[in-house]
């Protein structure tokens, strides 16, 4: 289980604190799927940035599974099972799509593995490979190798910040039916993902809606939906989308 | 002929990636004197009269054959200037790798200057590797400077990977290069710099005849108090087109002064440079160590990566 304690995040801003994360308590169970949700600017991304250890928080307790793992890097985090994949994926000039599987597999992955991995994302593993994670994939196949890298992890919590973000209208097509894949997988893994996404809200056991760096509601998604729908905690990624017939 | 020894081997290993005497034509070269050298049918290697170094003849029409002339320098204190000279046949289709290794354990600084000139003739293909490497821990520097001077003729092709990524204490490498009609030329630099390292690198690519090409692209990483200086320049005196590049990281207190240029002579020259220099972004470190890298293992992904 992953629980946060008192977590607060405070920066200074024209010469004076604003808070971030205000007091956060928190508790996230195994195995669950759980997104999260709220406005913009209600410290979704900053939450999974101290959980994941690239930020640190001012105050509080982070627990992995009764641990204290406050104080620890974010290698040390990952290495006890936290993954974590960026919402803007980082490009390395010259690292080729294989080598970054192999360092998140931890192991030197063979061809057929990687393409598992990569199969996984929708992505052909013959066509991408070799390609270096540069500029010239696009933003779409970027945020698919990054979710890749983070399924190659076989991480025990996967926290997934905002996949959808950025991406054109085909590739969110397909980034959803990689959720709702994950989702409908029964395993202990646990997998938080940051969304505004109704299509991904309802594919959750748990919502939790985050607000001004506090968490306003936390419940089983049946219970929440219903109260966010029609808020820019659940929004729809374009009508024409949704209707009859109009689905790409 | 003198006999290689282990740290010899070594060093060769490092250059060429040999593990064993090379198929195909070769010349190695060790502390000044010849260590061993084979020919073929259709390729031949000779020592010039005055002992200045070898020339070396690819008859015409040769294919999918290699030639290997390493240099490796073990003995403290030796300094040389070598010429060699590359007589690549109309049609061929080769492999070049040269390079040379300085071992220096002693106090007195080594060096060798490698001139190497390449004349390929019409409509043959080159692929051309030179690595440079030094090592060893004594109080003398390790010094290399080559020169490389290319001729290439209608229609030729020449792939150049110039790599120098260890060791090296004070490097100038200067590439000069003339292409006529239809010749395409591709050279990949990948350079490294540690400690108080100076390198400076200089190419100038004219692009003589119609339809030549030319794309020229540095990577370059400067760490510790190391200096780079790297100026290429690709000039356009016909209907060609040239591009340039310098990409480079910079480390700890390192220094990197890089010079793309272009020069048109030819209303029908289209020419295009680009240069970047900067640190290694956080959020690279960052995503490794979300992968379990340590930070140093993610700088050292990176920089490897980067210089591939």
């Amino acid at each position: 289980m992953l629980e946060l304690k008192d977590v607060s995040f405070v920066v200074e801003e024209n010469g004076g604190e604003k808070s971030i994360i205000d007091r956060l308590n928190l508790k996230i169970d195994d195995g669950k799927f759980t997104v999260i949700t709220g406005p913009n600017g209600g410290g979704k991304s900053t939450l999974a940035k101290i959980i994941a250890g690239i930020k640190q928080p001012t105050s509080g307790q982070i627990l992995l599974d009764g641990t204290d793992i406050t104080g620890m890097s974010v290698t040390e985090r990952a290495n006890l099972g936290i993954g974590y994949a960026f919402q803007q994926p980082v490009r390395f000039k010259g690292i080729r799509v294989i080598d970054l599987l192999r360092i998140a597999a931890g192991k030197d992955l063979k061809i057929p593995e990687a393409c598992k991995f990569l199969s996984e994302v929708g992505l052909c593993a013959r066509d991408y490979i070799d390609r270096e994670i540069n500029a010239s994939l696009s933003g779409g196949e970027l945020k698919r190798i990054e979710i890749a890298t983070v399924i190659a992890r076989q991480a025990k919590v996967a926290l997934f910040d905002e996949p959808e973000a950025g991406i054109d209208l085909w590739s969110f097509q397909n980034l959803i039916r990689i959720f709702e894949r994950l989702g409908s997988e029964k395993s202990d893994r646990t997998i938080v993902i940051i969304s505004h996404q109704e299509r991904i809200l309802k594919i959750a056991d748990e919502i939790i809606v985050l607000a001004d760096g506090k968490v306003k509601a936390q419940g089983a998604s049946e219970e929440i939906l219903p109260t966010i729908l029609g808020t820019s905690s659940a929004v729809d990624a374009c009508s024409l989308l949704t209707k009859e017939g109009g689905e790409i | 002929m003198e006999k290689l020894d282990e740290i010899q081997k070594r060093m060769i290993e490092e250059l060429s990636g040999l593990h064993e005497v090379p198929v195909g034509a070769y010349n190695f070269r060790a502390n000044s004197k010849l260590a061993g050298r084979n020919t073929t049918a259709n390729i031949d290697i000779i020592s010039k009269d005055d002992g200045s170094g070898i020339d070396i003849r690819i008859k015409p029409g040769t294919v999918k054959e290699s030639v290997h002339i390493p240099v490796v320098i073990s003995a403290s204190g030796i300094k040389e200037t070598v010429y060699n000279d590359f007589y690549v046949g109309e049609g061929s289709d080769v492999v070049i790798v040269a390079g040379c290794g300085i071992h220096n354990c002693g106090n007195q600084d080594s060096q060798h200057d490698g001139i190497h000139r390449f004349h390929i003739e019409k409509n043959a293909k080159v692929k051309y590797v030179e690595k440079h490497y030094g090592s060893g821990d004594g109080n003398g520097k390790r010094l290399l400077n080559p020169v490389t001077e290319v001729y290439m003729e209608e229609g030729s092709s020449l792939e150049m990977e110039m790599v120098q990524i260890k060791g090296v204490d004070s490097t100038s490498r200067k590439t000069y290069a003339k292409l006529a009609a239809g010749c395409k030329m591709v050279v990949q630099e990948r350079l490294m710099t540690h400690g108080e390292q100076y390198a400076y690198s200089l190419y100038d690519v004219s692009l003589d005849g119609d339809g030549s090409a030319a794309d020229v692209v540095s990577r370059s990483v400067a760490r510790d108090t190391s200096v780079q200086k790297l100026d290429l320049l690709v000039k356009g005196n016909a209907a060609c087109s040239g591009h340039t590049e310098c990409d480079s990281i910079i480390m700890d207190q390192g220094k990197i002064l890089a010079v793309p240029a272009l020069e048109a002579h030819s209303v029908d020259a289209q020419l295009v440079h680009e240069a970047a220099i900067g640190k290694i972004a956080g959020e690279q470190i960052d995503k490794l160590m979300t992968l379990g890298l340590t930070e140093q293992e993610a700088e050292e992904q990176i920089v490897n990566g980067f210089l591939r």
